[in-house]
């Protein structure tokens, strides 16, 4: 709006133009720009709330060296062997109002090579997010999408794979002599190095 | 820039556009009583941007209406604030629309040639109240849900067709879905849309008749822009104080807590619109009452029931409405104009009038009092299981409600205990019994003390010697229980038996029940009562253990015969709560001698609710905490 420009057609009798018009104009943009501005920002500050993080309610206390772990097998359930096993990795989920108890909300593979020796792969490829799976025949995770495959130990096994870096691995942390632990995270596809999505 | 603005004025004529808009010529000068329209105009633009921004939240569904504003209120940022302008600016614009009315009465706007508009004017009413009225029950909680069912059901009044249109509006037989998914429809996409068009029809036609100029003009002609804008925008300035004044009402009160609130993202606890307990269509809440501006109309109901009751509900409501869209005819006279004006001022005073008497009615009725504090105190209680279980599961916030025992336990204990047993003197609730108790109080049921004065004085007053009074499947129980094993017992033993033994089998006991209101059990003075359960002393004529069967906790082995007396494993714990109110008459509890009613029909939730409330097992927020008695905190019971 040009607050000074002028009416193209004069009307009957011309309008007085009013003395301190300068300062009225000023004023009413000023106040309309408030009164337009208020309601729309305070409406963007509340669609910005996701970008805010919010911490984790209702959560059970654990030791704080186990902060972030999640209980997902037991030594005595996860024998040494060449394979990897795959779990479901259980806890509880937030959506939004919603607090789901104890849901599945991901998928593990755990290596057990030796006694203590435990190599945990989060089972999301790493390229598009399409879950793998094991196929003992190769001996090699399975991309079931853009057909990128991975060593045992989460290296890249086809040279042509379109993932940019190997299967995720995550924390593993022995608790109590028998408990396996893991710090269950995904990662941001597409990117070489991993980066964690909060 | 020149170039561009040229160009595009070639291609749309915007210029001329806004200079008809701005250059608006306002004979007389601009004057404040111009303002209103104006307002309302900004009113409504002010509730479209909030409420797209609020529909980004809104989830309408009987599980998840209620849920999702709780999350706006309390849980994103500024969600408390959005909410607040939109519900206050919502009530600013029913004021702003009676005074634009009486100004355009008064100022006799309405006539010839400005029939249309005023036509246009009252539809664009009914849209509005037609806003507030679908908005009112979004939020799905106890008022709006129970004000707007007495409003749809007024609707199935309308001759031949009302209960088809009862159908239609609610979407179905009952309240539910379907009624959160219609109002939301037409509370958000059709009454908006029809809004929208019917205000650019009214103010196209009244810049074609221009503003109407009462007293002849005094000032010289001016042009809307800047003067009346000026004003315009000062009115609407004010209206939006308004606004805030109202959503920060309980600034003052708060005021030294402000600044943890707002680090801690709890505004929303004090600013802002209210939101009652969620919805619950099985307790009829008996406050059930419109937003104030619409009480005069609630209040006129009352005066009409029966037969006549669809002419205070439909009739004489849409007589009053549908002659206001003759004023217009009537104002050609001089005579007409000024019996206009008195009806409309009729209407204003008899509608303040009436709203006052609805405020004053409702001030003076206790039950009405006491369902705003109940639901008051509801959702705040509501917030409190929600924050610690860390969100709502697929049932609802309503269902979490109906299995809190601290809600609902006193209430259930009150209707099917308080006939017999008493609750510390009362029924529970906090009001006295209505006839004299014939069994225990159990007000204290399982603590240390109580169970102290069961072993020390079982037919005293506030155990066994209330029944002395009942009966029960028409035998009178009379000395029953107050002469009974366990009375006679202590009579006898009482003497022999020294306050440290006491102590001890009380701690045993106590240890049996592993209650968290029990605070922490001394396991050595427990170990020693355990002893004495089994082998008394030299002294008595028996042990416990010759009557009672007890398995002391995290042992294999049952000690005593059942049969004579009640079995004492896991005594007054849940799992032994629940077994005996199933089945009091059991061999393993009362057997024959029984005289309490078995609660075989209460569902498992009633029943839970009971035993957890007499358990004191519900969640409280942290700050309170009450063992009975000084003890290392424990975790609570869940
Ligand atoms: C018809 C009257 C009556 C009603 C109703 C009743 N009780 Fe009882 N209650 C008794 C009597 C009499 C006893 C004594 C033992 C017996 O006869 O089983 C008793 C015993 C008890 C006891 C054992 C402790 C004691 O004082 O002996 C508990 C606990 C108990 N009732 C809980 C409840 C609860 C909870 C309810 C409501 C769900 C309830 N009662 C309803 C009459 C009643
Ligand atoms: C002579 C048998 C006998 C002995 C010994 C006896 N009781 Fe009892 N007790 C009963 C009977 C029978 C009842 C049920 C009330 C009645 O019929 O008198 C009872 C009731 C109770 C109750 C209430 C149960 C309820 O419904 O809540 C408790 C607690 C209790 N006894 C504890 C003890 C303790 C502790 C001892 C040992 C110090 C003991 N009793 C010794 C027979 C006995």
């Amino acid at each position: 709006m040009t607050a000074d420009s002028n009416p193209t057609e004069t009307q009957e009798t011309a309008p007085v133009p009013p003395r301190r018009s300068f300062l009225t104009k000023f004023l009413s943009v000023v106040i309309g720009g408030v009164l337009v501005v208020f309601p729309f920002a305070t409406g963007l500050a509340f669609f910005l709330d996701p970008l805010r993080s919010r911490r984790k309610q209702g959560e059970e206390e654990v030791a704080p060296e186990f902060e972030g772990f999640i209980k997902v097998t037991e030594l005595e359930e996860l024998p040494v062997s060449e394979e990897p096993h795959r779990y479901k990795v259980i806890d509880d989920r937030v959506d939004a109002w919603n607090m789901f108890l104890q849901q599945p909300v991901g998928t593990v593979y755990l290596l057990r090579s030796g006694e203590q020796d435990i190599l945990a792969f989060n089972a999301d490829c790493p390229h598009a997010t399409c879950p793998v799976s094991f196929d003992s025949d190769r001996k090699l995770y399975q991309c079931p999408c853009h057909n990128s495959s991975f060593h045992p130990t989460g290296d890249i096994a086809n040279p042509d794979s379109p993932a940019a870096r190997g299967l995720d691995r995550l924390e593993v942390k022995i608790r109590n002599d028998n408990e396996v632990w893991i710090k269950f995270q995904n990662f941001l596809p597409g990117k070489a190095e991993q980066i964690p999505v909060t | 820039m020149k170039a561009l603005l040229n160009w595009l004025d070639d291609r749309t004529g915007y210029r001329e556009i806004l200079n008809d808009a701005l250059y608006e010529r306002i004979p007389g000068g601009a004057r404040w009583r111009y303002v209103w329209g104006s307002t309302l105009t900004f009113t409504f633009v002010v509730q479209m941007i909030t409420g797209v921004f609020l529909w980004m939240a809104y989830s309408p569904s009987s599980q998840t209406a209620w849920e999702s504003v709780y999350y706006i209120q309390y849980e994103m940022q500024f969600g408390w604030l959005l909410r607040g302008v939109h519900h206050f600016t919502a009530q600013a614009m029913i004021v702003l629309l009676a005074l634009h009315f009486m100004q355009i009465i008064i100022d006799g706007a309405y006539k010839a040639p400005r029939e249309v508009n005023f036509w246009l004017g009252l539809i664009l009413m009914q849209l509005v109240l037609g806003l507030s009225l679908t908005g009112y029950l979004l939020p799905w909680d106890q008022k709006g849900y129970w004000a707007t069912k007495v409003a749809t059901s007024l609707s199935s009044m309308v001759p031949v067709i009302g209960p088809d249109i009862q159908r239609l509006v609610v979407g179905g037989p009952s309240y539910g879905n379907h009624t959160l998914t219609r109002f939301f429809a037409l509370h958000a996409g059709v009454l908006p849309a029809l809004l929208i068009g019917f205000l650019a029809l009214h103010i196209y036609v009244f810049r074609r008749h221009g503003i109407t100029v009462k007293t002849p003009p005094k000032a010289a002609d001016t042009t809307f822009w800047p003067d009346q804008v000026f004003k315009d925008a000062v009115a609407c300035l004010g209206v939006l104080l308004v606004v805030l004044v109202l959503i920060f009402w309980n600034a003052p009160q708060h005021s030294s807590e402000l600044g943890q609130l707002a680090e801690e993202g709890r505004l929303g606890d004090v600013f802002g619109a209210d939101l009652g307990a969620p919805a619950d269509p099985t307790e009829n809440y008996r406050a059930a009452r419109p937003e104030w501006y619409f009480l005069f109309l609630f209040q006129f109901l009352k005066y009409f029931s029966g037969d006549v009751e669809v002419f205070g509900a439909i009739y004489i409501p849409a007589a009053v409405m549908g002659f206001m869209f003759l004023m217009p005819f009537i104002g050609r006279w001089k005579l007409g104009h000024r019996f206009n004006v008195i009806y409309m001022t009729t209407l204003l005073i008899g509608a303040a009038v009436l709203t006052g008497v609805a405020l004053k009615e409702d001030r003076a009725d206790e039950k009405v009092a006491a369902a705003v504090l109940d639901a008051h105190s509801k959702s705040e209680r509501i917030r409190e299981l929600i924050v610690d279980r860390g969100g709502v599961d697929t049932a609802g916030a309503v269902n979490l409600l109906r299995n809190d025992p601290k809600t609902y336990g006193a209430e259930l204990f009150a209707q099917k205990c308080a006939t017999c047993h008493q609750f510390d003197g009362h029924d529970g609730t906090g009001e006295p019994l209505k006839i004299p108790a014939t069994a225990s109080d159990l007000g204290q049921f399982g603590r240390r003390e109580w169970i102290r004065g069961m072993v020390t004085e079982p037919a005293g007053p506030k155990y066994f010697g209330a029944t002395v009074g009942a009966s029960y499947n028409g035998e009178p129980v009379e000395t029953r229980f107050t002469e009974g094993e366990m009375a006679s017992w202590v009579e006898e033993n009482a003497e022999s038996m020294t306050s440290e033994e006491i102590n001890a089998v009380v701690e045993f006991l106590v240890a049996q029940g592993d209650r968290a209101d029990n605070g922490a059990v001394n396991s050595e003075l427990a170990a020693a009562g355990r002893e004495f359960f089994e082998n008394g002393n030299d002294n008595l004529t028996s042990a416990c253990v010759d009557c009672h069967a007890i398995r002391p906790i995290g042992e294999d082995e049952e000690l005593g015969d059942i049969g004579s007396a009640p079995l004492l494993t896991g005594y007054a714990s849940e799992a032994w709560l629940r077994d005996f109110l199933r089945n009091p008459g059991a061999e393993h509890f009362y057997g024959d001698n029984n005289a309490m009613r078995a609660f075989d029909n209460l569902s498992d939730q009633e029943l839970n609710l009971i035993v957890r409330w007499l358990l004191h097992n519900w969640h409280e927020p942290e700050t309170v905490t009450e063992p009975d008695t000084v003890s290392e905190p424990d975790d609570s019971g869940e």
